[in-house]
């Protein structure tokens, strides 16, 4: 690893000076999980890392049953699906962030470090982008706020200018009778990167879905929302075909490539399997509230 | 569990005593390679090639050298030049100048990830960066990585000056031909047309099976000290620090007696830590500088650039009679070398149909260079793919002919005194005992329950090795034994040799203090592999307790006044006697070990042997499996490894070592495989996307031991880590087979594969 310099910010304000007069080569510290394994191996030139850990806003969580959730940025994996009201309300998030790395890497790891890395098969970007999370961010011309399904826009890229970074992630309470699920696929059954991933926030009233959003990863550029799929659910009765044709859009939305850990027919034919899936726990999450 | 029906009544073996190293293992007190720290140190770090294939035709290290910290660089040319020949190297052999190649690359880079230059730095970080500033030219070659494609006539040519006279079937390559084809082999046996003339039943189908890695946790390293008074000192860790010696020598040109290796703890080898990758490039960076110089491997080095398996192609076509009898086969075996030659085809071919009494054979055996890195050993090196061919087929026959597959393996196995592919009759062997005790067992008994589930059997056979080995034990006052050995313990040997000893004198295992020691406090010993230690060891231990038990005798008589002649030595370590007047004395061990000091002085033997009275192993395992249809995803239910294992010295290491065959098997059938991109550099370097099983990817392995004892051993040792990695391709592929419908000619099987076949062809 090349020598590098470490800042720590105690505030948002503080951390934005840092990272403009860091310019291009300065990246915000969170658990490190990705940054430091790239600087290790080189992949990216880093002079500056600003660790955002001791600024309070990005380290806190809240959840009440009228504003919904609220994630500092920064807050460890562990923290998060540990939480009993992210297990009962956002039981995808739970999910996505349970399965990623081991007891150590959820130790330090953060959604906003998973989101900020932008990877197309990040595991919680497809959740929060069914839950309709929204990024707080701050920056050198003050505060935004940018949904997660509009973050990213390429491998390792996104809308963050420089000088900025996420605070918080957002989301909003689900109206009643709403449910959530992710899943992924592996071929292991732990420590492994997603061939495809998939989750699914949908809202039922008696048996006909009202509302969906239906998101997936590892098939295209970026983590994707998939729209045809929730057309093909809201209105509808949740049966067996309407599951079967929100599956076949997702099958129909995915572009993925060919790679060593999966194939273009594989990654679209999961697509289907795990849109299916997931439309199923949702729905059964749905009904059990 | 244990299914052995007689045995001799033994004291320690058998028992499972805690090891020796144990403490300081599970303490973090263990010294490992990585834990070497000497005054003024250097790293050193290295330069790997980004080609698949290329010329080198420009080196540059000036940038380098004038890096503040950096204080050598060297590259091939710093070595003396080799010239060809062949160094043993216990489990295999090299030629002196293609390890030297491997170590840093000669004119040509062969493979991605070749070493091409190294670095000594006052630290690693700065050895890294200072990687950055060597300037290397490259002249990109055709390459490549299939091991079919390098023996066409076509291919690109990796060694200008390799010749090699093929006369078999499909394949030609006259004297005088450049060609990658670095051997060719055959054995035949009886006459496999009339054979074949017989079989009511012949199949023949083509498999192929992808590079495997060792995957030992802790990566090569090495740390050289080139002293100013010639003497070059090496800590490492290793198979066989013996080997690591004479290999020093040869590539670095220096006789023996200058070179002393330190075998420090070593955190798994399975094979892939015989040859010598790092050792003497740090060797040669010492002597540079003059400081010693430390090396270890990023754990990409160690995928790019460490022997993995062959990736292999085989063709097999068995005739069985309609009752189950196998009449005839005929083999063909390609293995990839990778960037020298020297694959584990030899060892391929003789195992291949071990598991049968087979009148009329012949097996063709290719040994292949190719664009990938230099294969080294793993785990009975050379047998899983064989045998996994073979498996599939009898699998397939034993269907089709709807025999039991254990029945018809009952009916065609091998005994002593029948004889295999060679024409050599066996000694006593367990293959009948095991593929009985398989067919007792609870699991085979078992109902398979639900749906695209299915079971899969099938057997393997591993020779076991014999070779050198030595050791050293001191008698103590207080009636310890100091016990000196030169094979490094990968598996517990420092225990089981222990118990041996501790056996022969009648002793308890506490009271032997086993140690591994350097190769200048020693006798020469072989490299732990081949299952030999337990085996080879074990006899010097009891030779050495032999030796050990003549002294006693021979004190306690001159102390009673009697000819040695008529003094006893026990089984349970007491000496028994009359004394010159006639009055029955007796010592204990302790005893007599008290009187040692007064009576004549101390009592140290050493033993060198070597024997070639090795047992060979049977292994059977069973496999249930089941398979998500929609994901493609396999989930091992129930597994079972039954094997031969001769006299279990320590059973549950003995457990543990069937338990990690199967666990290393089960990767390889489905999930483990090397992955070039189209430009051959290989892409998944690392543990994230070489999937190895992690423990919830395993279901517990039951482990069914069977003791037939190897008549040639006093305790009946045979040889029993290497056996338990033959079975599982093919157990697993069978099951797969008894699943789904499915019969796959490819391993790894991949949730990829596996939809591949599931899913409607597009
Ligand atoms: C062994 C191992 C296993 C893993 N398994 C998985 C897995 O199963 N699934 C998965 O998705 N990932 C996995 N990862 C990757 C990684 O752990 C996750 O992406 C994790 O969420 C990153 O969080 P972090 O806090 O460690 O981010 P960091 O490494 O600190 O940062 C990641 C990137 O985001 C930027 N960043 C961080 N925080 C912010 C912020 N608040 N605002 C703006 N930019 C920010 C950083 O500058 C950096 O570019 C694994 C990693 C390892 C080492």
């Amino acid at each position: 690893m090349q020598a590098l310099r470490y800042a720590r910010a105690t505030s948002i304000d503080e951390a934005v000076r840092m990272l403009r007069e860091g310019g291009e080569t300065a990246r915000v510290l969170a658990g490190g999980t990705d940054v430091i394994v790239q600087a290790r191996e080189r992949r990216r030139v880093i002079d500056l890392f600003v660790d955002i850990k001791h600024i309070p806003d990005v380290m806190g969580m809240t959840y009440d049953a009228q504003r919904g959730l609220t994630v500092g940025a920064a807050v460890p994996l562990y923290q998060v699906y540990g939480n009993a009201d992210v297990a009962r309300v956002y039981p995808a998030l739970r999910a996505a962030t349970h399965v990623i790395g081991g007891k150590a890497i959820q130790g330090r790891a953060s959604l906003g470090g998973n989101l900020g890395n932008s990877s197309p098969a990040a595991d919680s970007i497809p959740a929060m982008m069914a839950l309709d999370g929204v990024a707080a961010i701050a920056g050198p011309n003050g505060r935004r706020e940018v949904h997660v399904d509009a973050f990213c826009t390429g491998p390792g890229r996104n809308v963050l200018q420089p000088g900025e970074f996420i605070v918080s992630l957002h989301f909003p309470q689900p109206v009643a009778h709403s449910g959530n699920a992710w899943e992924r696929f592996i071929p292991r059954n732990e420590m492994d990167i997603a061939v495809v991933n998939a989750a699914c926030a949908l809202t039922l009233e008696g048996d006909v879905v009202t509302a969906a959003r239906v998101a997936l990863g590892a098939v295209a550029p970026t983590t994707i929302m998939v729209p045809g799929a929730a057309e093909a659910l809201v209105g509808r009765r949740l049966t067996d075909d309407t599951i079967a044709a929100a599956g076949a859009a997702a099958k129909e939305a995915a572009t993925p490539i060919e790679d060593m850990r999966g194939t273009v027919k594989q990654r679209k034919h999961l697509s289907d399997v795990l849109v299916q899936r997931v439309v199923r726990a949702a729905a059964e999450h749905a009904r059990s509230r | 569990m244990v299914a052995t029906p007689e045995k001799p009544a033994y004291k320690v073996i058998g028992t499972r005593p805690v090891r020796p190293d144990g403490v300081d293992k599970v303490t973090g007190r263990a010294a490992y390679g990585a834990d070497v720290v000497l005054e003024g140190m250097l790293f050193g770090s290295i330069l790997r090639a980004p080609h698949a294939h290329a010329r080198i035709k420009r080196i540059d290290t000036s940038k380098a050298l004038a890096l503040p910290g950096v204080k050598a660089v060297v590259t091939n040319a710093d070595f003396p030049a080799q010239e060809s020949g062949t160094l043993d190297l216990g489990e295999g052999s090299a030629n002196p100048k293609w390890l030297v190649d491997n170590v840093l690359a000669g004119d040509k880079t062969l493979y991605h990830g070749h070493a091409v230059a190294a670095v000594a730095a006052t630290d690693w970080h700065i050895a890294e960066e200072a990687l950055g500033l060597i300037e290397v030219e490259y002249e990109p070659l055709p390459f490549v990585i299939d091991v079919r494609e390098a023996m066409l006539g076509t291919a690109p040519i990796l060694h200008h000056d390799l010749r090699t006279n093929v006369r078999a079937r499909g394949v030609d390559t006259p004297k005088d031909r450049e060609t990658n084809i670095a051997m060719h082999m055959r054995i035949e046996k009886g006459d496999i047309a009339a054979g074949f003339a017989e079989a009511d039943i012949v199949i023949e189908r083509e498999f192929t099976t992808s590079q495997f890695h060792q995957g030992y946790i802790e990566p090569q390293n090495g740390t050289a000290y080139w002293n100013q008074d010639g003497q070059i000192t090496v800590w490492t860790s290793t198979q066989g620090s013996f080997s690591v010696r004479d290999q020093m020598a040869a590539l670095l040109a220096q006789p023996v007696a200058k070179i002393k290796v330190v075998p420090m703890e070593i955190g798994g080898g399975f094979g892939g830590k015989i040859p010598v990758y790092l050792e003497p490039v740090a060797a040669i960076l010492s002597k540079k500088t003059g400081r010693p110089v430390k090396m270890w491997m990023p754990r990409e080095a160690v995928f790019q650039a460490t022997g993995p398996t062959s990736a292999t192609w085989n063709r097999v076509k068995i005739g069985a009679k309609k009752d189950g009898t196998l009449v005839a086969a005929d083999l063909e075996l390609c293995y990839a070398a990778g960037a020298y030659p020297g694959s584990a085809v030899g060892a391929g071919v003789l195992c291949a149909l071990a598991p049968y009494n087979l009148a009329n054979q012949r097996i063709d055996g290719y040994d292949v260079v190719t664009n990938t890195p230099k294969t080294a050993a793993y785990r009975a090196p050379g047998a899983p793919a064989s045998e996994y061919a073979v498996e599939a087929v009898v699998d397939e026959i034993a269907r089709a002919l709807d025999i039991d597959p254990m029945e018809m393996r009952l009916k065609n196995a091998p005994e002593e005194g029948t004889t295999g592919s060679t024409g050599a009759p066996w000694p006593r062997i367990g293959a009948k005992a095991v593929i009985t005790a398989i067919k007792e067992s609870p699991h085979y008994n078992s109902e398979l329950q639900g749906e695209d589930v299915g079971r899969g059997v099938a057997l393997g056979f591993w020779f076991n090795g014999g070779m050198e080995s030595s050791s050293s034990a001191m008698v103590n006052p207080d009636g310890s034994i100091s016990l000196i050995l030169g094979s490094t313990d990968i598996g517990g040997t420092r225990a089981s040799l222990a118990m041996q000893l501790a056996e022969s004198l009648g002793v308890s295992y506490e009271d032997i203090k086993p140690q591994v020691v350097d190769t200048d406090s020693v006798g020469y010993t072989a490299v732990t592999g081949g299952s030999r230690t337990t085996f080879a060891g074990g006899w010097v231990a009891y030779e050495l307790g032999q030796e050990i038990r003549k002294r006693l005798v021979e004190r306690a008589a001159r102390i009673w006044g009697v000819e040695p002649s008529a003094v006893t030595y026990g089984d349970n370590g007491v000496i028994t006697g009359m004394d010159k007047d006639g009055k029955a004395q007796q010592f204990t061990f302790d005893e007599i070990c008290k009187r040692l000091p007064s009576t004549g002085g101390h009592i140290a033997v050493s033993v060198t042997s070597r024997k070639n009275t090795t047992g060979p192993a049977y292994a059977g395992h069973i496999a249930d499996v089941k398979v998500d249809r929609e994901t493609g995803k396999v989930t091992v239910l129930r597994y079972t490894a039954v094997q031969d294992v001769g006299t279990a010295i320590h059973p549950a290491y003995v457990e543990g070592q069937i338990q990690g065959g199967a666990a290393q098997g089960i990767g390889m059938a489905l999930q483990e495989e090397y992955w070039y991109d189209d430009q051959g550099r290989l892409r998944n370097g690392s543990f994230l996307d070489y999937r190895m099983p992690v423990a919830n990817d395993l279901p517990p392995i039951e482990v069914i031991l069977v003791e037939v004892p190897n008549p040639g051993h006093p305790y009946g040792v045979r040889g029993v880590g290497e056996a338990p990695i033959v079975p599982p391709m093919a157990a697993i592929r069978n099951a797969l087979r008894d699943a789904i419908g499915v019969n796959f000619y490819h391993t790894p099987v991949t949730p990829t594969r596996i939809l591949d076949e599931l899913l409607p062809r597009e």
